[in-house]
């Protein structure tokens, strides 16, 4: 029957094909020789259009592509030109005048202007549009007005256009991270031909930003995009600096397991990897010459408390459990070394920020107060529920609380995962008592941390009100002379916050990535920001793999 | 034969009726939702967020206005990739995962077809344990070990092999066609193995050895047709397990499949890829059982007489 003959010969041609291929250079060598950086980019993008997405992949892809009025130098943090070459504040702060590069072009050739800026803030805080981050151009007077619908008129935000190549912004109030917020993706402008093109201004879904129809500003161009395999960008010819860009191009790999990032890292397939397996960390700190690179990172992770509920609505019992807490412990062996202990909701050293140590670990205090609640040695406990997002390194660190506060206190408390939306859903309604969260910072400055705990912020979620907190951080902090004293009130601020503990602070988190030795220009920072601007690959290394 | 299959066509549009409906209102009860993010979301931009996906809609209107787009064909945007719609984001997918099945299916034919063939020969003896012991253990290998295992191997030790990748480095898609088939050879191998032991103590088979055929013959001509049966009715459940079920296998090998839209999509609760990427499998698992039915028939002279078609 002939079935068989056809069936052994496609399976012959099939594994032929197969073994036909293999070998070959790998992505390393041959990308150090062409000046193409792999780099594994954690996952597939929402999307590209500034503003309508968020996340940290996008941000990678899209500060590629686009550049802001300022960007921050990854060696300092400190703004530096960008589409604006100079920026000037009158004498109260509250306006700013950014002078733009005439160089600065549109990847089509067309010259930027002030006015691009002027419709892409428009854009960006039309309510129809449903930014998500919106609220970073908040600052600029009337936005928040216009992006809630209480202001219809767009003419009336605070930014103008007074010719070609000057830009115009007033603020509400002096806003000294404002500039810091020009290299945010949501303040960036988008080429309006271009977006008009394809759709209405506040269409979340049009296709401009596909390979053949984006238009964008930055150092880099979009030349592929492989849905979940890969996007390519490629050194932009117009770019205003494109002298000092020293790599020919990028491929951005939606690597999505981080198992296999690290394996595709080992493999030569990546010079950079967006993070690494929690259990790798102790094999590659041991290694000599390791590819390893860790740094303090502008976020921190803790568990909120909802102070409605008993027992934990008595301030005497959030402090016990807070001080219980090893944190030393807890960094070396469930963490492996790879996180710092936190005592304070800001992350230390934001622009010189040093925040203060309200509490340290203290078992005798805190069996102390616990008896001052009325539980002393843990006698009529009536319960407490931590709860978490499904995730071992969550669980890790919750059954380590767990042990904690049942050791030194000698509590019962239970531990609950739910599937993220689930948990997202259960902060929001503050039906918990404990859970686990995290904060990232968007920019460098300790008002990113404390203003979450505002009476009434969205981003609370513990019950915590104070008015005089938020006289310091909505009222006195804007207006202080300088920094000394405006950190100062943060700090003010910080130790009240502290010392009632509606949160309680475990690590401060940390950037984790493998590093090829040929890459170069990549300096860790607080804010784990990579300006591929800056980056080169070195021929002169040795193309290992720490291996 | 028509009729047949006239007939099972017209059941599979109550099932699938039934499935969306079901997803619909199922997805719709689980907390949370699509623009729900660890930051808090202002309640202007989000009900902006709802008005441009028909959310603010009262759900019975929403149900229908999706039914009434699926009849044309429209799956509706993706609420996590905006910009892309459901069908864009299948189609990206569905080549890449059908691929990656029909590769898989050839290894488990291969791998499985001869084993369960020589196993069945000399049953009862170490021809026979050896390779159905080997099935045994690769039914019970999970994915998730066997294919980190043939990457430390392949890709990391010998360095043979790409670790990673789909159609981008030569060589990259040999692994994961091999993990995901393996699985499935075993079950080949054991189904095989008892097609064959029944048809080769059955009288035709005498028949052709008393007429003189050498052995190979025997196997080849007579036996494998029947034999294979039990596995041609496999296969189509086969195919569409491979289709939904290589999600683990996509995910080790970073394969820009259709299994990792799909299992996202419910974490994200992207609601109209949920619908679209199961309403799309169910119609393709219902197809290919109706595909495997109607090829065994062809197969199976007894079944085909039933049918009356010659």
């Amino acid at each position: 029957m002939p079935l068989n003959r056809l069936k052994t010969l496609v399976v012959l041609v099939f594994f032929s094909t197969l073994v036909a291929c293999g070998g070959g250079e790998s992505n390393v060598s041959s990308g150090n020789r062409e000046g193409i950086l792999h780099y594994g980019n954690g996952s597939e993008p929402q999307g590209l259009d500034p503003h309508v997405v968020t996340g940290v992949p996008e941000n990678h892809l899209i500060r590629a592509l686009f550049e802001g009025l300022a960007v921050k130098n990854p060696y300092t943090l400190e703004p530096e030109p960008g589409v604006a070459e100079s920026w000037d504040f009158s004498e109260d702060g509250r306006i700013i005048t950014f002078h733009l590069n005439p160089r600065a072009k549109w990847s089509n050739g067309d010259p930027m202007t002030a006015q691009d800026y002027v419709w892409s803030w428009q854009r960006a805080l039309n309510p129809a549009m449903g930014n998500l981050y919106a609220y970073m151009l908040f600052p600029v007077k009337n936005a928040k007005a216009y992006a809630t619908g209480d202001l219809a008129d767009p003419e009336q935000l605070g930014v103008k256009a007074l010719d070609k190549l000057t830009l115009q912004v007033t603020l509400n109030e002096p806003t000294p991270y404002f500039i810091q917020l020009m290299d945010h993706y949501s303040t960036f402008a988008v080429h309006r031909p271009t977006i008009e093109k394809f759709g209405k201004s506040t269409d979340r879904f049009t296709k401009w930003t596909r390979v053949e129809n984006m238009v964008s500003n930055g150092a880099f161009k979009l030349s592929q995009w492989r849905l979940n395999r890969r996007i390519v960008m490629e050194k932009s010819t117009t770019y205003w600096d494109a002298d000092k860009v020293k790599l020919n191009g990028i491929v951005f790999y939606p690597t999505e397991n981080i198992v296999s990032e690290e394996r595709m890292f080992r493999a030569g397939q990546l010079h950079y990897t967006q993070v690494i397996p929690l259990e790798k960390i102790p094999v590659y700190q041991a290694m000599e010459n390791t590819p390893y690179v860790q740094a303090p990172y502008l976020g921190t992770y803790f568990f909120l408390i909802n102070t409605k509920v008993p027992p934990v609505d008595d301030v005497r019992v959030r402090q016990a459990l807070s001080m219980a807490v090893d944190r030393d412990t807890l960094a070396a062996t469930v963490m492996q070394k790879s996180v710092y202990p936190a005592y304070s909701i800001t992350p230390p050293g934001a622009l010189g920020y040093k925040p203060p140590k309200v509490f340290g670990y203290d078992l005798e205090k805190a069996r102390a107060l616990l008896a001052e609640a009325g539980y002393p040695n843990g006698e009529g406990w009536p319960g407490l529920e931590i709860t978490y997002n499904t995730s071992e390194s969550h669980r890790k660190i919750a059954v380590a609380l767990q042990q904690m506060w049942k050791e030194a206190l000698d509590i019962e408390v239970t531990i609950a995962n739910q599937e993220w939306k689930v948990y997202l859903d259960s902060v929001t309604q503050m039906n918990f008592q404990v859970a686990r969260r995290g904060w990232i910072g968007d920019y460098v400055d300790p008002n990113n941390f404390l203003d979450l705990y505002l009476t009434g912020g969205g981003n609370n979620n513990t019950g915590f009100a104070d008015p005089h907190y938020d006289d310091l951080i909505l009222r006195k902090a804007p207006q202080a002379k300088s920094r000394e004293e405006r950190f100062a009130i943060f700090t003010e601020a910080e130790t009240m916050l502290m010392k009632e503990m509606p949160i309680i602070p475990v690590y401060t988190y940390t950037s984790k990535h493998l590093i090829n030795p040929s890459v170069r220009g990549v300096p860790s920072n607080l804010m784990d920001s990579i300006n591929f601007k800056y980056v080169w690959l070195d021929l002169e290394t040795k193309t290992g793999t720490g291996e | 034969m028509w009729r047949f299959i006239g007939i099972r066509l017209l059941q599979a549009v109550p099932v699938i009726l039934a499935v969306i409906t079901v997803t619909f209102f199922l997805v719709r009860m689980a907390p949370g939702g699509p623009f729900d993010s660890e930051k808090a979301v202002m309640p202007e931009v989000k009900a902006a967020l709802e008005a441009q996906y028909r959310l603010d809609l009262p759900l019975p209107q929403q149900y229908l206005a999706y039914l009434g787009d699926l009849t044309k064909g429209d799956l509706g945007p993706s609420f996590k990739y905006p910009g892309r719609d459901v069908n864009e984001l299948i189609s990206a997918g569905l080549p890449v995962t059908a691929e990656l099945g029909i590769y898989a299916l050839l290894v488990a034919l291969f791998l499985g077809g001869i084993s369960g063939v020589v196993a069945s020969l000399k049953p009862n003896t170490a021809q026979d344990y050896i390779p159905m012991s080997l099935a045994m253990i690769g039914i019970c290998m999970p994915a998730f070990l066997f294919g980190p295992l043939l990457v430390l191997v392949f890709g990391i030790y010998l360095e043979w092999l790409p670790v990673a990748g789909w159609g981008d480095i030569p060589g990259d898609k040999i692994l994961p066609s091999i993990t995901l088939g393996t699985a499935y050879a075993a079950y080949i191998a054991r189904l095989g193995r008892a097609g064959m032991l029944e048809v080769m103590s059955q009288d035709y088979i005498r028949t052709a050895r008393a007429k003189g055929l050498p052995e190979w013959q025997v196997v080849t001509r007579h036996a494998l047709r029947g034999g294979m049966i039990p596995v041609v009715a496999f296969l189509g459940p086969a195919f569409a397990g491979l289709l939904t079920g290589s999600f683990v296998v996509e995910t080790i090998f970073q394969v820009p499949g259709l299994g990792r839209f799909f299992v996202q999509a419910a974490f994200n609760r992207d609601y109209t890829m949920i619908l679209g990427s199961t309403v799309f499998l169910s119609t393709l698992i219902v197809l290919f059982n109706l595909l495997s039915d109607i090829l065994a028939a062809w197969m199976n002279p007894r079944l085909r007489a039933q049918f009356g078609g010659r």
